[in-house]
């Protein structure tokens, strides 16, 4: 019997258990990614049942996108084709954790919020304090290759994923590393995951090194009245021999909306307090006095004993006064257990924040050598003047700068993904004409702009989230690069047939 | 040989440049492992273009490539298994630039690891990867294998401090991956080429980070009268969790022999001792000693010595670095493993260790990077008391199977070359080979770079057998199983090779 859009749910109960199996046109919308409504859900119960599926798809040429929480279907293009979303939360189980070798292999539904509740016990977590932070799961956290303030300590997914376990597309089930924290025993294939928005290979299962919680931790804010100022600070604290476990800078624009606006929903703390162990915690208090919401911010968190933390405290101080008197901040707050997760938790969450302050908001993602950050943020201020639209960011010591651009145009959020999940997805097509065209316009003139400057600057730039309309018009990854055939070549190798969320990451050839 | 291919090598790159007389070629046909195999032609080229067009030459000829730094490696990875031309990188060997601000080098493969340090220090800069040969292996070298080292605890190996790469594709073509601040866009292609052991490219040109020394460091000397103790010591200090950038064990029996050798002040009479070293804030490092101190005289240590000065820093870790060469004075041979473990199950794996010496009557010394699980156990043999070579490839091969039962892998930092491969189905399954086949034909389709590598050859890229039109007879001859973990036949003389033994970790 061939596939038609309409048996496809028959034909997937025929390979999972038919309550697994979902074809409601009102839960499909809210499988969209961007525009695109897939024509069958199947919530598989093993890596088994996800080979099966995989190589019914083969079959039949059928398109799967995995996905987790949904949180983040936004980031990436939308998919070419889109017939079966595979939803990966009922794999959630911890598959081995071994606290005395700081080694966890868990289930790629698994939520990291309970991830790192199974680790807390042992004063162990995994450094990823990623947006979305109390839904996401770990297999989605790690297929969008978001990058968490902490990679200033721990670096990035990259450093800390030791193996993997997945259904390639011949739907044959693979592995690569292994559970041990020093392995170079065949390629490292797992590293490819990161990032690679389920078009290489279903990621069934991940193994991580775990690390052991600080002792005690603090949190640093100063207020600077320019960049310059922040910029030097930060500079100096990475030049002295602190190594603070974030470093970033935030513009006053980010300051305001930190000062004004709560995440939705409930958050855990920030870990390392009581709350994180539990993954539903308290609603976020907003900052208080102390934070200066028309200034630019410098915001560090540091970690240690008693006598580091005062060592801490000592120097940041001296280095602040260190700068010359034009430079230095006209106010500094340490920040302890009570005070701190008011800007900590801001400072994971801020994509969400964006997106609730502006839902048309078009966040860039840019990676650039932290020395380049003044001439950066300069032209990219002038770029969202020319189009005269306000802007967040935040830069980070790490190299990375969130730019967002943020229209306040109420109509042109209906199409975001994550507003369009909840329409009758007939109504999506309505959103798309009216005056919201010359701001996706505007936006699409900005992004060029974006992408131009950081190629000048030999830093890479992503679009993280925008409205849906401005992928009709251009590729959030940017300009072709010179790589994009080496990644073709090993998207054939992993996905021969191209079954797997097909044109998500590169444009189809 | 084909003498047209060695005249156009000549024309290219001068005749300086081109090695093909049989004596000159005997350097190249071993490196730090126990294999051997001659390549055709050895190539000097000074210029990524070079590159390139050595290997357009090489296709042209259809004869297989090698690319290989200083040659200290421990798993063949820079043997010309199937002959043809090796690409030597000794003189792509400078410094391109350095970011002092950005904390990023530029330099060419050939640059020995030591150098980037030596030429950074002056600004308090340093590069983190520390293999013990790295006072002569080649950064470019480090990046196939994706090295480590001692410090790789803390600090992570050669993948963690790698940005950005140019490569040579096997078919010429020159291709630039990564970026400098190391957020590449799309798949991480450095993570995949950083340890594919010269299988999928050559590495022209490497980015890499450099590191702020620490503010303080402390090295510690941990003395036990039992191994247990020691091995214990160190699955404490991991599960509390503290974090020295340094962890090595070295038992009695090695330790005898280094200290005889090189005069460390290690105690004669002891079980076993750890190396530590802590680093960071001067607080933060004083605090952490004081801990592993107490760890340490829980599990009934002896002795705690912390260094005095540099100086006896220094010492310390050159009875560690030079152990290889002193071991060479005791054996004509010693066979050097790489197996990796679960750090909670160090005890019982040491203990299996010693008992497979002892049913194969053989020495077996361990020096090692405890804190990562790293094991280098050294079988130590004669090759000219007949059946000696075979038991020590036998008690390898238990040595590595019981790593691998535990949890563990084949290797942590020396790879998989030529002499692992025929166990890799001790962890991979055929659908995971068909897939690294895939993703190595995606690069490298007819096996033209590094042949035979890696894959067991009866599931690898299938280059032996393709190879029949080549007409190359050498090839079949070298690539034949040689003496592999797996098969304990002494295929190879695997003889003592005293100048690549005292390169080892």
């Amino acid at each position: 019997m061939p596939v038609t859009s309409t048996n496809l749910g028959d034909r997937l109960a025929s390979i999972i258990d038919a309550s697994r199996v979902h074809s409601d046109p009102a839960v499909l919308a809210r499988y969209a990614v961007d525009e695109v409504i897939p024509a069958a859900i199947a919530r598989p119960g093993s890596a088994e049942e996800i080979a099966e599926i995989a190589r019914f798809a083969i079959a039949e040429n059928l398109a799967i996108v995995p996905v987790g929480s949904r949180s983040k279907l936004g980031i990436g293009m939308p998919p070419t084709r889109y017939d079966i979303a595979l939803d990966m939360t009922a794999l959630d189980q911890i598959a081995h954790y071994d606290p005395g070798d700081l080694t966890l292999s868990v289930d790629a539904g698994l939520p990291l919020a309970k991830l790192n509740a199974a680790l807390a016990p042992h004063r162990q977590f995994l450094p990823l304090l990623l947006p979305f932070y109390s839904t996401s799961t770990i297999g989605g956290v790690i297929a969008s290759g978001l990058n968490s303030p902490l990679r200033q300590t721990y670096g990035t997914a990259r450093d800390f994923l030791i193996g993997a376990e997945f259904i390639d597309g011949t739907g044959a089930p693979c592995k690569s590393g292994g559970r041990v924290v020093k392995n170079v025993t065949g390629y490292d294939l797992h590293k490819l995951l990161i990032g690679s928005f389920g078009t290489l290979a279903i990621i069934t299962r991940l193994n991580f090194r775990t690390f052991p919680m600080p002792l005690d931790s603090r949190g640093f804010v100063a207020a600077f009245p320019s960049a310059e100022g922040a910029l030097a600070l930060r500079r100096k604290i990475a030049e002295s021999p602190l190594s603070p476990l974030t470093l970033e800078v935030l513009n006053p624009q980010l300051a305001q909306i930190f000062a004004t606006q709560t995440p939705s929903g409930h958050e855990p703390a920030i870990f390392g307090d009581a709350g994180e162990s539990a993954s539903t915690g308290t609603t976020l208090p907003l900052p208080g006095d102390w934070f200066d919401a028309k200034s630019w911010q410098l915001c560090a968190a540091f970690a240690g004993s008693a006598e580091v933390l005062q060592r801490y405290e000592r120097d940041l101080t001296a280095l602040a006064r260190s700068l010359p008197p034009a430079l230095r901040p006209t106010a500094t707050t340490f920040l302890d257990d009570a005070t701190r997760p008011a800007i900590w938790g801001r400072l994971r969450e801020a994509l969400p924040l964006l997106l609730q302050a502006s839902p048309a908001a078009t966040i860039f993602r840019i990676g650039a050598l932290p020395e380049t950050h003044a001439a950066l943020l300069d032209a990219l201020r002038e770029i969202a003047q020319r189009c005269d639209i306000p802007h967040a960011l935040i830069a980070r010591a790490t190299g990375n700068i969130y730019f967002a651009l943020l229209p306040d145009d109420p109509s042109i959020h209906l199409a975001n993904a994550h507003v369009a999940a909840a329409l009758d997805p007939q109504d999506v097509g309505h959103l798309l004409d009216g005056t919201n065209q010359e701001i996706i316009a505007q936006l699409a003139k900005a992004a060029d702009a974006v992408f131009a400057l950081c190629a000048k600057h030999s830093a890479t730039a992503s679009i993280q989230f925008c409205p849906a309309l401005l992928k009709r018009h251009m590729n959030v990854f940017g300009p072709p690069r010179p790589d994009a055939a080496a990644m073709r070549r090993l998207k054939t190798a992993f996905d021969p047939q191209n079954i797997f969320a097909p044109g998500r990451m590169l444009q189809e050839s | 040989m084909n003498s047209d291919l060695i005249r156009e090598l000549q024309i290219l790159l001068g005749r300086a440049s081109v090695l093909s007389l049989p004596e000159e070629l005997l350097m190249y046909e071993y490196d730090g492992s126990i294999e051997k195999s001659l390549p055709d032609a050895v190539v000097f080229p000074t210029t990524t273009q070079q590159v390139s067009e050595i290997v357009k030459l090489a296709n042209k000829h259809d004869v297989p490539i090698v690319g290989r730094g200083a040659g200290t490696g421990l798993s063949g990875g820079a043997i010309a298994r199937a002959g043809g031309v090796m690409i030597v990188f000794a003189r792509m060997n400078r410094i391109l630039s350095v970011d002092y601000e950005n904390l990023r080098a530029v330099v060419q493969p050939g640059l020995v690891n030591a150098e980037l340090t030596r030429a950074v220090e002056h600004a308090g800069l340093y590069f983190a990867p520390d293999p013990s040969s790295q006072k002569s292996c080649t950064i470019g070298g480090n990046v196939s294998e994706n090295s480590g080292g001692p410090h790789t605890l803390a600090y992570g190996v050669t993948t963690n401090h790698v940005t950005a790469l140019e490569l040579v594709l096997p078919d010429g073509e020159i291709l630039r991956i990564g970026n400098a601040q190391g957020d590449a866009l799309g798949y991480d292609l450095s993570g995949l080429f950083v340890g594919s052991e010269g299988t999928l490219a050559l590495v022209t040109e490497i980015t890499v980070r450099l590191c702020r020394k620490p503010e303080a460091v402390k090295t510690l000397l941990a003395i036990f009268d039992s191994i247990d103790d020691a091995s214990e010591t160190v699955v404490d200090i991991t599960a509390r969790a503290i974090t020295p950038a340094a962890c090595e064990m070295m038992d009695g029996w090695t330790l005898r022999v280094i200290e005889d050798y090189v005069h460390a002040g290690f105690p004669m009479d002891s079980a076993a001792v750890i190396l530590l070293e802590i680093e960071g804030l001067r607080q933060s490092v004083a605090a952490q000693a004081t801990a592993i101190e107490e760890v340490c005289l829980t599990h009934h240590a002896r002795e705690v010595r912390l260094a005095r000065d540099d100086r006896e820093r220094d010492l310390f870790w050159k009875g560690r670095k030079n152990a290889f060469g002193a071991l060479g004075r005791i054996a004509p041979c010693n066979y050097v493993l790489d197996g990796v473990i679960p750090r909670s199950k160090l005890p019982q794996t040491l203990r299996r260790i010693y008992e497979i010496g002892k049913a194969y009557d053989l020495q077996i010394g361990n020096i090692f990077h405890a804190g990562d699980g790293n094991l280098h156990p050294l079988v130590l043999y004669d090759p000219r008391t007949p059946g000696k070579l075979e038991a020590a490839l036998a008690a390898a091969n238990e040595i590595i199977r019981y790593c691998v039962e535990v949890g563990g892998s084949l290797t942590g930092e020396h790879g998989v070359g030529m002499e692992k491969a025929e166990l890799m189905s001790l962890i991979f399954s055929d659908a995971d080979f068909a897939l690294m086949r895939r993703v190595h034909d995606a690069f490298n389709p007819s096996a033209s770079l590094n042949p035979a590598k890696i894959f067991p050859l009866g599931k690898g890229c299938g280059e032996i057998r393709v190879r029949p039109t080549r007409g190359h007879a050498t090839i079949a001859t070298s690539a034949a199983p040689s003496a592999s973990l797996l098969s304990g036949s002494a295929g190879n003389s695997a003889s003592a090779k005293p100048e690549a033994a005292t390169a080892k970790h």
